[in-house]
């Protein structure tokens, strides 16, 4: 439990910069291009700014990455032991594209102000690709998990591996899609929602309407595909993991015409406080009201993942959210169709304002969804949790740690990017200095600007 | 089966590649904490800043992708180090978040006390994550880690044997680093900073030496068995051309020839590596599992080598371009100097 504990909490962290080292450097590049193209100063200073904050999330991001190498290790010794030949094979292919995104980041950050602009953007090319086919090596890893495949056992030791059935398991083709779009949500959202609240106060210059419009405009197109790619999944699930489907939806029994419940918990046997729609989930799943649906009851207790309520929840806030997305992009797309410019409107800034923290709280559920909706197993049928975790004492001491650092990880990360905002406000200059793999500041940033 | 031996070696390829170059980071972080007041130390701390800063991420995923690496080609035996070495190996894993964040953060930051608070933090981490990672190294080294994973979380890597390893790492590092950093500050053409770097590098190199030999004596003493093998033809001849190679390399820095310094300290460091694998050979962990007894299926140990070949292919050229352009310096100097 406490290495589920001290798994969930660091893969939660990380996982935000995972998304924001995944689509940012698209994000960045689109800025990038359109200042190219249309040699626009503002996106171009945009694309600039946006870089050198990827700078530091991506340098944040390697450090938890890599805790979360070691965790795999530390805390669940059972499962890397039989199956590190397997559920290796993705997480080393993810090596080659982490290596090659973290050599471009750094050739691109430097190359500001040394390349010329069309040969500088495509050093951000490498970057925006290898971090989505990262991204694909390592969901790859968690959809093993999911829906194990590509391995023999014997006597409890892996004997034949077929990687490419490793990699391309069956729920990699749904959870893969997922989280890619997942993560340009988040970073679109994200980083509009700082610019959103930047019109709010009334900075109503290009330089904020094109810093919310980019990433936004960018998150709004991922929004449709995101939610078809969901409900795609939402049956892969119920046809791959019943169990998962039956927490995610409250099917107690197997059988027709099953209600749909929207939100709700569970409690002593019973769904209260929910919204009840009659037939819809069977119609949902098999586009029939006599769909049939496996519920938790076709197996013991000790089969079925705990915490069902949590589960249902989350993936209701899910799809709550993503809808709720889907609107704030539909408002604005309209608004640029009638008049070719965004709602006026302060509740349509006000959702822009909290887009960004939607997709996350969003993406976090959805991993609470595919997580906690696995157990009591780690590799799905194959190995239980409990098999996997590690015996050690003094996991509450490492958790412990680990949250106070991450604490001040996470609470230093914001500083940082504030102070930026704030050294970004008092001079218009870009000083590409102060990142982590920029030019050292041999100076103090005055005296530079009084001499330039 | 040759597919064993051929997947050992690339893995220690990779933690060679890691040794080499984000190794030599934590040495600089090493030098960094020891390079005085926040004046004095000025222009060190400036020259590490400008050597380490644009290869540091891509040293570091050397270290992902060697713990990948052993986790897919010797299941078993990474699973029995992280459950026996789970305190070391904790702490390095928290060391790395400290260095790392350290290092991310100092640069944005403008406040001298905050840089101090951040470099300090890099520093000490610095300091601290290769001696764990050589104990770690130690404890698999004199066989401490049984198959069971069920070694003693504390006595199994705090032997005498395990500590002269852990300090050795630390030093061998701020050799590594020192020997670089002398041959940056001679490409700037600057001189203090050479005899600065060189003088460290002529202690920490004589220190290494020192270290390794009582390291070995230890060993004779207290694992004779492990002594044994190194005391082998291959890893003494080995062990015999490190000596050489960090003794060329004091040379060249005594007599400030900066030329092919840096190819040879790092020459020596790996050949000190690589003597330990052929020592081991053909035990995975030794007493524990050979390296065959804990290979994953060969089809696992091909995709790792083809898996490799990628990262020579794809990812080889443009580290080829980082590391050329980090050296001409194209990288590391302020702008000023380029207009």
């Amino acid at each position: 439990m406490q290495a589920r504990s001290q798994m969930g909490f660091t893969l939660a962290f990380h996982i935000v910069l995972a998304c924001l080292g995944v689509a940012f450097p698209a994000v960045v590049l689109v800025a990038n291009y359109l200042g190219l193209r249309r040699r626009d100063e503002t996106a171009l200073l945009l694309a600039r700014r946006w870089s050198q904050v990827m700078a530091v999330l991506v340098a944040v991001g390697a450090i938890t990455g890599t805790v979360l190498s070691f965790e795999m290790g530390l805390l669940w010794p059972g499962l890397m032991g039989r199956f590190g030949g397997a559920i290796g094979i993705p997480f080393s292919i993810e090596g080659i594209f982490f290596l090659l995104e973290a050599v471009f980041v750094s050739i691109y950050l430097y190359g500001w102000d040394r390349l010329s602009g069309w040969p500088h953007f495509c050093t951000g090319v490498p970057v925006a690709v290898a971090g989505s086919l990262g991204a694909w090596s390592v969901v790859a890893a968690n959809s093993w998990m999911n829906q194990p495949a590509g391995f023999q056992l014997s006597h409890g030791r892996l004997t034949h591996v077929d990687p490419v059935a490793v990699f391309f398991n069956p729920a990699t083709y749904y959870e893969v899609p997922h989280m890619i779009l997942a993560a340009y949500m988040v970073t679109g959202f994200l980083v509009a929602s700082v610019y959103a609240v930047g019109l709010l106060r009334g900075r109503r210059d290009r330089y904020h309407r094109l810093g919310f419009l980019v990433p936004f405009t960018i998150a709004g197109v991922c929004t449709p595909l995101q939610i078809f790619v969901g409900d795609t999944a939402a049956r892969a699930v119920e046809h791959q993991q019943p169990l998962k489907f039956a927490a995610m939806e409250y099917v107690v029994r197997t059988h027709r015409h099953v209600s749909e419940y929207l939100g709700g918990v569970f409690v002593n046997g019973h769904v209260t406080g929910a919204l009840k729609v009659p037939d819809l989930d069977s119609l949902l799943v098999g586009f029939s009201p006599n769909t049939k649906v496996v519920g938790w009851d076709s197996v013991p207790a000790a089969g079925r993942a705990p915490f069902v309520s949590f589960i249902h929840l989350s993936f209701d806030l899910m799809v709550l959210i993503g809808f709720g997305l889907l609107v704030l992009g539909a408002w604005s797309a309209v608004s640029w169709w009638r008049r070719r410019d965004l709602p006026g409107s302060r509740l349509f800034l006000w959702g822009g304002a909290l887009s960004g923290l939607a997709a996350v709280v969003a993406m976090e559920c959805g991993w609470v969804v595919t997580e906690v909706g696995r157990q009591p197993w780690i590799v799905y049928k194959v190995m239980l949790t409990s098999q996997a975790a590690t015996t050690t004492s003094g996991l509450t001491g490492t958790l412990t740690a680990i949250i106070a650092l991450y604490a001040v990880l996470g609470i230093a990360t914001v500083a940082i990017l504030l102070a930026f905002r704030r050294r970004w406000r008092q001079t218009a200059a870009v000083d590409n200095r102060d990142v982590p793999y920029g030019p050292s500041a041999g100076e103090p940033a005055d005296r530079v600007g009084q001499r330039s | 089966m040759i597919a064993v031996d051929v997947a050992a070696a690339l893995l220690w390829v990779t933690l060679t590649a890691y040794a080499i170059t984000g190794g030599a980071d934590f040495g600089g972080g090493v030098w960094d904490l020891l390079a005085g007041g926040a004046k004095r130390g000025e222009p060190v701390r400036r020259l590490i800043d400008e050597s380490i800063t644009p290869v540091w991420e891509a040293n570091h995923v050397w270290l992902i992708i060697t713990l990948v690496l052993f986790w897919t080609e010797f299941p078993p035996a990474f699973a029995a180090v992280t459950s026996t070495l789970f305190v070391p190996l904790s702490l390095v894993a928290l060391g790395v978040v400290f260095r790392g964040a350290g290092f991310a953060y100092r640069k944005p930051l403008r406040r001298l006390f905050l840089q101090q608070l951040t470099g300090a933090t890099f520093a000490l981490s610095s300091l601290v994550t290769p001696f764990f990672m050589g104990a770690a190294a130690g404890a698999i080294v004199t066989g401490r880690v049984p198959a069971d994973g069920q070694g003693n979380r504390v006595t199994s890597w705090t032997t005498p044997t395990c500590l002269l390893i852990g300090a050795l790492s630390v030093v061998a590092f701020a050799f590594l680093a020192a020997v670089y950093l002398a041959a940056d500050a001679r490409r700037r053409g600057d001189g203090p900073l050479v005899r600065y770097f060189a003088l460290r590098g002529l202690v920490t190199g004589a220190l290494t030496g020192g270290l390794g030999a009582a390291a070995l004596t230890e060993l004779h003493a207290h694992a004779s068995l492990t002594f044994h093998h190194f005391a082998g033809g291959g890893p003494l001849a080995l062990l015999v051309v490190s000596g050489v190679l960090g003794l060329s390399a004091l040379t060249l820095l005594a007599v400030r020839a900066g030329r092919g310094v840096r190819v040879i300290g790092a020459a020596a460091f790996a050949t000190m590596l690589w003597a330990w694998a052929v020592a081991q050979y053909p035990r995975m962990l030794p007493g524990a599992f050979s390296l065959h007894a804990a290979a994953a299926p060969t089809a696992s140990l091909v995709t790792e080598m083809v898996v490799f070949g990628a990262i020579v292919v794809l990812a080889g050229p443009s580290l080829i371009l980082l590391y050329s352009l980090a050296q001409r310096g194209l990288l590391g100097e302020s702008g000023e100097a380029q207009r």
